[in-house]
């Protein structure tokens, strides 16, 4: 198991109102699984989506990611763990748009701490894999969203990430380019095995998994693997 | 090292991208960085010009006078009378322990010749001690001695502008010029001194023996009598100590009653120019106070734009760490860019500082000093401005919720 969530419950407070985001979550997801998590706005995915991404820590419960229990971690270890496990992909891309796509995929390298040399070659050879070999000194404006997405994801891949989370990737995208991106994501599972989470309101985008989740009211309410 | 050579490269990036603004908050540190280094100069200046005639005057030189009497009611100024005597110098000289030299002098204006030249100058009968009294040696050949005094012999010592109004490039050492044209060796001259604290060209001047001085140059002066005493202290705290004594033994030797005025003056150069000294320090340390006051604007300046930057980065801080940077590497983003901005500013505000200092000195003839310490303190102060300044918004920045920060439009 790649990660196990258990019982997690996040709640947050609003002075006196508290609001149960997510309640008492369970779920194990196996390396090289392809998941698609959907549900209404409000059903808590998204917090499910910033636990699993180590952006969000829950109030209780634990989170195994990939042997290790990060749900105490603290601000600098969480970063780490960002740094090196996980990559996100996101609905708005965040690209830095003053830096080219190279300069883009390289950020997690920096605060990894390779050297300049090495950070350059394996941004470009990620881009090549993406498709976008020919466009690495291109600035975001100077790319379209499908484009753009894809130097997202060779971002998120550049550091040989354990999962990739990506948040509504197609969100903004028109439905060829949302074809090309989920295609990339089916590749990339299906023949490097790299367990990818995504979260998605359009059916057919949810198709491409191999297990869909559905959360309501913070709660898991569907799961394909268990009817399986 | 690689974090930190790649954030450096960041931080220099976005000051590129924002020119106008960058380049105004650079400007609030330029004028406050110039403003110190030119006031510091301003104020070293003029502070050290006067220590420098301090130490050209002689230190701790006590300066007696005669005169300042009442003749029928009516006071005279200095020097009407000629009370004071070669005696006198004699006496202060033992008798005053605070003193450590005396120098009584006999002076006049004479016209000097030397072949087909001539030069007129003011001409100091002396005695041996005023090398030690005015702290003045000379560069070659000798200074008059006690055997010149006791025989009245015909030698000169002359300075360093008469030297060369007289002999131009030739060594006057030896040679023979004439004195009221009364021929006189020239046997040494005196290191160059320069301009006293009353603009006088100190080095425009002849000593010859205060006999010789006496007996041939000004024989109108009355036998025995001299025209003004230099005295030494031993230090400047004995100063007082040294006037007094002087003051009390000329008192006795005059046979001034206890009701009478003094018949002579006694003036402390020295303490006046410390005085002086002292209120130009005061002076620079507060025209360098005024001045820091524009650098700490600059550096509010300087706080504000990155302030705003962190807000408007505020999405580039979300993505940073979401990728992996930690608290810190954010901090040290930020700070680097204020520090960065501070340090050019600083830079470019000590280069106007030394332009405006030498402006200032070539048009309005003020003395200025651009020492190195008070460019690297202007520097270094410009630089703690950055990081005092940019440390709470590169806080700010750093303690941002990745989750908002991604949300932030």
């Amino acid at each position: 198991m790649i990660i196990i969530v258990e019982n997690v419950i996040k709640i947050y407070k609003f002075g006196e109102h508290e609001l149960k985001v997510l309640d008492d979550v369970s779920v194990s997801i196996e390396k090289g699984e392809f998941l698609c998590i959907m549900g209404p706005s409000g059903s808590g995915k998204s917090t499910f989506m910033n636990i699993l991404g180590c952006l969000d820590t829950p109030t209780s419960g634990k989170y195994f990611l990939d042997g290790i229990d990060v749900s105490t971690f603290k601000t600098d270890e969480l970063a780490e763990i960002r740094n090196k496990k996980i990559g996100f992909v996101f609905q708005q891309f965040n690209l830095l748009p003053r830096a080219t796509a190279l300069e883009n995929v390289e950020l997690p390298l920096i605060y990894a701490g390779v050297t300049p040399k090495e950070r350059k070659e394996r941004a470009r050879e990620i881009l090549a894999r993406v498709g976008l070999g020919e466009r690495v000194n291109h600035y975001p404006k100077q790319l379209s969203g499908g484009q753009q997405q894809r130097v997202a994801i060779a971002r998120a891949l550049v550091n040989n990430p354990t999962i990739i989370l990506a948040d509504e990737p197609t969100g903004n995208l028109d439905s060829k380019s949302s074809i090309e991106i989920m295609e990339i994501f089916k590749k990339l599972n299906e023949e490097k095995g790299l367990t990818t989470i995504i979260v998605t309101h359009e059916p057919d985008i949810a198709s491409f998994g191999k297990r869909q989740i559905r959360f309501l009211d913070g709660k898991i309410v569907h799961d394909s693997k268990k009817l399986a | 090292m690689i974090v930190l050579s790649s954030i450096i490269n960041i931080a220099l990036r976005s000051l590129i991208a924002n020119k106008m603004r960058t380049f105004l908050a650079i400007l609030g540190i330029i004028i406050g960085v110039g403003a110190v280094v030119t006031m510091v100069a301003v104020g070293t200046g003029a502070s050290n010009k006067i220590s420098e005639q301090i130490a050209s005057i002689g230190s701790n030189l006590i300066l007696i006078l005669p005169g300042a009497t009442t003749q029928g009611g009516i006071r005279m100024g200095i020097g009407t009378q000629q009370t004071l005597t070669m005696a006198d110098a004699e006496a202060i000289s033992k008798e005053c322990p605070a003193v450590v030299a005396v120098a009584p002098v006999i002076s006049g204006t004479a016209q000097i010749v030397y072949g087909n030249q001539n030069w007129s100058t003011a001409v100091m009968g002396t005695t041996p001690e005023m090398t030690t009294v005015r702290e003045w040696e000379v560069v070659s050949g000798r200074f008059i001695t006690e055997q010149d005094v006791r025989n009245g012999t015909k030698v000169a010592v002359i300075g360093q502008t008469v030297a060369e109004k007289l002999f131009g490039d030739l060594d006057p050492i030896g040679k023979l010029i004439r004195i009221k044209k009364i021929p006189f060796e020239v046997i040494g001259i005196l290191d160059k001194k320069g301009q006293s604290f009353t603009g006088q060209d100190q080095d425009d001047i002849i000593y010859v023996p205060i006999t010789t001085s006496q007996r041939t140059l000004f024989g109108q002066v009355l036998p025995g009598r001299v025209r003004l005493i230099y005295a030494k202290a031993n230090s400047l705290e004995s100063i007082p100590v040294a006037t007094e004594q002087i003051k009390t033994l000329l008192r006795q030797r005059h046979r001034i009653g206890i009701n009478q005025e003094d018949d002579f003056t006694v003036m402390d150069l020295t303490q006046m120019l410390k005085a002086a000294e002292e209120s130009t320090k005061t002076m620079s340390i507060l025209l360098g106070a005024i001045a820091s006051v524009s650098l700490l604007v600059g550096g509010i300046g300087i706080m504000n734009i990155m302030l705003v930057s962190v807000t408007e980065r505020t999405r580039e801080i979300g993505i940073r760490m979401a990728v992996g940077a930690k608290p810190k590497d954010i901090r040290m983003q930020f700070l680097i860019e204020s520090l960065f901005l501070t340090t050019i500013g600083g830079i470019f505000g000590l280069l106007l500082g030394i332009g405006a200092s030498l402006l200032l000195s070539s048009l309005m003839q003020w003395p200025i000093s651009i020492s190195i310490f008070s460019a690297l303190v202007a520097f270094g102060f410009s630089a703690f401005v950055g990081v005092f300044f940019g440390f709470y918004p590169a806080y700010k920045a750093s303690v941002l919720n990745p989750i908002e920060a991604l949300r932030y439009e």
